[in-house]
């Protein structure tokens, strides 16, 4: 087909346009649209037919008149120029520069709407990552090629909690860091440049390529952001061979754009008005993330997911726990009280943690602490609420150890501050303090030998 | 089945819902469209045009394009070489894809289930004479299909007549033809070592027994609490991260089935990636060889085409019920029919039927009530009894069970293990909830227990769920007043389900000696658990404070006890009832002196 230009527009909603009797016009495709001003819009086509074409606008539609719209069918997908030149740079969500500088030059350009990696090809990741930050290593450990989202709230440190991980992140016993895919979706101004600044001053910048979409921009463009920004990743990951650790921030935006459009186009909801396919759509975005055989890089993910009134059941956190391999939830009650990383460790869990830790790649009573520790803060917690009941002075003995436990764990185990990098061996030890506050014979989910060894009896 | 292919033209392309004028089309047929020959499958007819669920992203195809009609339904290949496999939702072997298309899968790719070029050793069965009536599920030969499972070669449903011709012993391939079988119209039947087999039909059996056995999963909680039986259907629901999958994979692992099926339906691919890695190196408690010679996977993981999502529930079903037809026990394992049930919505969606609640469409109980009704135990036709178990994962949005999903399945299976995210936030695992998790196959276990373990065992069960029972009744209590309000023999009962909980309840699927318990092993725990308890209750009722008690280090080493011996040391599991006499009776002998003394 040679690409022409159409006049044929009938209608326009909500990010849709409506175009009549374009024929053979392949579904996936991208648009260029030329308004009655002669600014250009980028578009994809999302039902086609003999009849009727359906256009999904990435600036919007607002202020198109339909006399004056012409429509270009690009005859290719929405695709990324790629080379190592990508690092260092600045794009936004269809990949063109937003730094003022020229666009990359590459024969090598792939649609950004990826395929279905082959499970058979995947390999289980397994290879620990200290974050230097005591709740994830030692409680909630993250693996090269794993998706760990931190579930947070509006005006919670989720950004800081990602800027110290990039930082600080690298494998145990190996220098080099990851190069780093930053995506922004609907943040602010003062985020984005919260960010910027933080890859410069921890001189991580060359290593970084970033696509952003802030607040004012338009929502649409979320859409293919996030898939722009892995595509990229999987271009460093499996055909540069590095490391990637992939930070995108805030996926309820992207889910809220999501919506907007589905609204537009008349999908049936499911709950709280998202689309029934917010799980898959989501799932195309986040299993992107992994490990591939006899490829030597990986692709680590850590999105952050603000919950809208802090409620981890609405749709788009709920959908992404079910997606994801954990999630670090962050707590107000902490951050109120100026813990810092306010880490709520109850709710938050690792899934892939129990092949990267353990005797050959921590410590052998590793997995046992964990548990250990997490039973005596569920039992601690219950022991709070109790005392708020009846009063502390009412509590025995032994649950007052359990208080005592509680607010030194959230003090000294959480709280840890935004400059401390804690080895893993300095968070296991310090677990060990803690939970050598309690009787040898409580500690019943750790071995003799753990005990023997480790256990510090008190004076 | 006319297999002559009609070719017609692509009209419209919603997402994976394509239009296409195909005159002649039937409902259900397979069709190949676009000039990339991508996968669907007719679901309605409207005049000329059929609209076609597409199990490949449509991303590139253009109206205009050809559609051609198979003549044939959505089918699976059964027959030796399935076992040890992965494959996607509509039956393509996942790794052989690998090793053509390389880490992403290629749309249009065509490669059959069985592999053609691998030889099977046929034995033929040599009760069977030339001449013989011959009727479907008739046993035709065997097949070693690995070291533990014979593959019966089966005469498919659909075929009867006499045996015109049998293959002798020897080498063949999947298209070798081993059988000729002559109808009673005189046509002549070519038999392979394979058939194709719709998989929207359930397969036939002679008849539906009642399942008597329970299923053992080496899992305390489950098999001694709320078991399964052998042929039996239940749901796991849980919000996420709770160990939905960790459940699924435990009964995989470790239950006494003769075949595993893994669905792995819109879930995570690097949970398919942990069976296909540690099956391999893992051995079955039973036959002492390798996990994966029993278990097939079906992946049709979160990333990949909604649509196939759907269908890969019945493939594995298919495949589920071909080898209870063998006559072996089959557990399939499905995870998660939230994911099916989402697909179903997803093409109701696009179709514009009218959504019921939630946006399902109104045939959601329905379907959910025909996949698992294809669970049971069967006789089958000449393979003796088999049966096939189906655990499915139920993912409600927020964790509320009152979600369609969970509510319609709820109604439909027997045995409930719900899940609770207290439970898992505080690491007790599993984390199925004894108060709203259920069994109603408690009897039929019962009498193996009985008959197998011990003639105790419903008893200790009924003590040990009394006890939990009344553990969250003074939780209650102490909540509101505190827990000096409680006597000691109510504390003491605090501690008993304390017990209950962490030495018998909780397993983790993580420690390599307690990740298998047998049945043994189980009402060992359980009835030391109970007796220390009632030990203690006794010597409280003497007068005993309850704080003489809560100290013992017994309670420390019998929480240990499951991680500490395995299931072949039940010698010295059993011998720490000593332990426990012993030191019961020195603070009785201890407290009577002191009594004693006292009155004095
Ligand atoms: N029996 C168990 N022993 C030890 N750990 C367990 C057990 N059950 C669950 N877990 C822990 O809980 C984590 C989550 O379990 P799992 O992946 O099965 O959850 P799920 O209910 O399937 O979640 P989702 O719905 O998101 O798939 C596991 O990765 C594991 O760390
Ligand atoms: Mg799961």
């Amino acid at each position: 087909m040679s690409i022409k230009e159409y006049r044929a527009a009938i209608e326009a909603r909500g990010g849709l346009l409506v175009v009549k009797q374009i024929p053979n016009v392949a579904f996936g495709d991208r648009v260029r649209i030329e308004d009655h001003a002669g600014r250009i819009r980028n578009g994809q086509v999302i039902r086609t037919s003999d009849e009727e074409v359906l256009i999904l606008v990435f600036e919007g539609t607002e202020d198109l008149d339909l006399e004056n719209t012409w429509v270009r069918f690009l005859d290719e997908p929405v695709v990324i120029a790629l080379s190592p030149e990508i690092l260092g740079r600045e794009f936004n969500g269809l990949g063109e520069p937003r730094d003022g500088r020229p666009p990359l030059l590459s024969n090598l350009r792939r649609p950004v709407g990826g395929s279905a990696l082959n499970p058979a090809a995947r390999t289980y990741p397994r290879e620990f990552i200290q974050t230097g930050i005591s709740t994830i290593d030692g409680l909630n450990s993250l693996v090269r090629g794993q998706k760990l989202p931190i579930f947070s709230g509006s005006g919670l440190p989720h950004n800081r909690l990602a800027a110290q991980i990039v930082r600080q992140a690298r494998l145990k016993d190996e220098d080099s860091g990851f190069s780093v895919v930053f995506a922004a979706m609907g943040v602010s101004y003062a985020d984005a440049r919260f960010f910027r600044e933080e890859f410069a001053s921890s001189g991580v910048l060359r290593n970084v390529v970033m696509f952003i979409n802030l607040a004012d921009d338009p929502p649409v463009e979320r859409l293919t952001l996030p898939r722009t920004a892995l595509t990229a990743a999987e271009y460093l990951a499996f055909d540069l061979d590095r490391h990637v650790l992939v930070v995108m921030t805030d996926m309820t935006y992207y889910a809220e754009a999501l919506r907007e459009v589905a609204t537009a186009k008349g999908d049936v909801p499911a709950r709280k008005g998202y689309p029934g396919y917010l799980y898959s759509d989501l799932a195309e975005i986040y299993e992107r993330c992994g490990r591939i055989h006899e490829r030597h890089g990986s692709i680590t993910m850590m999105p952050v997911v603000s919950m809208p009134s802090d409620d981890i059941t609405h749709p788009i956190p709920d959908l992404t726990g079910y997606i994801t391999e954990g999630q670090i939830v962050l707590s107000r009650e902490l951050h109120n009280q100026g813990i810092y990383p306010p880490v709520h460790i109850s709710p938050s869990l690792s899934r892939l943690m129990k092949d990267g830790i353990g005797k050959d790649d921590t410590r052998e009573d590793h997995p046992r602490v964990a548990s250990q520790i997490y039973s005596l803060y569920a039992r601690a917690q219950e022991t709070r609420n109790l005392a708020s009941i009846i009063g502390a002075d009412e509590l025995s003995e032994r649950d007052r150890r359990y208080l005592h436990f509680a607010d030194a764990f959230d003090q000294r185990f959480v709280g840890q501050g935004e400059t401390e990098d804690r080895s893993i061996e300095a968070t296991l030890e310090l677990a060990w303090e803690l939970m050598s506050l309690f009787p040898r014979d409580m500690l019943s989910r750790m071995k003799e030998s753990d005990l023997a060894k480790y256990y510090k009896e008190g004076d | 089945m006319t297999e002559k292919s009609r070719v017609g033209v692509i009209r419209d392309i919603n997402g994976p819902i394509v239009t296409i004028e195909l005159p002649g089309a039937r409902s259900g047929e397979l069709v190949k469209i676009g000039e990339l020959g991508l996968f669907g499958e007719v679901i309605i007819l409207r005049g000329s045009r059929a609209l076609v669920q597409t199990y490949e992203s449509t991303d590139g195809l253009r109206p205009g394009e050809p559609a051609r009609g198979l003549g044939w339904p959505l089918s699976v290949e059964l027959g030796p070489g399935l076992l040890g496999g992965i494959f996607d939702g509509v039956q393509r072997p996942l790794e052989r894809i690998a090793a053509q298309s390389g880490d992403y899968i290629r749309r249009g790719i065509s490669i059959a289930a069985l592999d053609r070029a691998r030889e099977w050793d046929f034995t033929p069965n040599p009760d069977l004479e030339l001449g013989a009536p011959i009727s479907a599920g008739l046993v035709l030969g065997t097949v070693p299909e690995t070291p533990t499972i014979t593959h019966r070669i089966l005469v498919p449903p659909g075929v009867e007549g006499e045996l015109e011709e049998i293959a002798p012993a020897g080498a063949y391939d999947i298209e070798s033809v081993i059988a000729r079988v002559r109808d009673r119209r005189g046509v002549s039947h070519r038999l392979r070592l394979y058939h194709r087999w719709p998989v929207r039909h359930a397969r036939p059996y002679a008849r539906r027994d009642d399942g008597v056995v329970p299923l053992i999963t080496g899992q305390r909680v489950i098999d001694t609490f709320f078991p399964q039986i052998k042929g039996g259907k239940g749901a796991v629901p849980g919000p996420f991260g709770a160990g939905k999958t960790v459940v699924q994979q435990q009964i995989a692992r470790w239950s006494n089935a003769d075949i595993v099926v893994y669905v792995g339906c819109g879930e995570r691919g690097n949970e398919l990636v942990d069976v296909l890695e540690t099956f391999p190196q893992l051995d079955d408690p039973y036959s002492g060889r390798k996990l994966m010679e029993r278990t097939l996977l079906v992946a049709n993981t979160s990333n990949m085409p909604v649509v196939a999502r759907e269908a890969s529930v019945y493939v594995g079903l298919s495949m589920a019920e071909y080898y209870r037809d063998m006559g072996y026990d089959v557990v399939m394992l499905a995870d998660s029919t939230s994911r099916w049930a989402e697909a179903l919505r997803e093409v109701s969606g696009r179709l514009g039927q009218m959504p019921v609640e939630e946006g399902y469409p109104a045939y959601l109980a329905s379907r959910l009530a025909a996949v698992y009704e294809r669970a049971g135990r069967v006789e089958t036709f000449g393979a003796g009894s088999g049966s096939v178990t189906l655990i499915g994962a139920v993912s409600p949005p927020g964790g509320d069970f009152s979600e369609p999903v969970t509510s319609h399945t709820k109604e439909i299976i027997e045995t409930f293990w719900a899940l609770s995210k207290e439970l898992a936030d505080a690491r007790h695992y599993p984390s199925i909830d004894w108060v709203t998790s259920f069994s109603g196959h408690v009897k039929t276990a019962a009498e193996w227990w009985h008959k197998e373990i011990d003639p105790d065992w419903l008893k200790r069960r009924t003590d040990a769920l009394a006890l939990l029972a009344r553990d969250a009744e003074l939780s209650r209590i102490v909540n509101l007043v505190g827990p000096e309000a409680l006597s000691d023999a109510q504390r003491w009962e605090l501690e008993g389900a304390a017990l209950i909980k962490e030495a018998v309840l909780q397993q983790s699927a993580l420690d390599p000696v307690d990740t298998f318990c047998s049945p043994a092993k189980q009402y060992a725990l359980l009835d030391l658990a109970i007796t220390l308890y009632k030990r203690g209750a006794a010597l409280i009722e003497l007068g005993v404070p309850v704080t003489e008690l809560q100290d013992l280090p017994l309670l420390a080493r019998l929480r240990r006890l499951k991680s500490l011996y395995s299931s072949e040391q039940i010698e010295q599991i059993r011998a720490f009832r000593h332990d426990i006499d012993q030191a019961m009776e020195a603070i009785r002998i201890e407290y009577t002196k002191q009594n004693a003394l006292d009155t004095q």
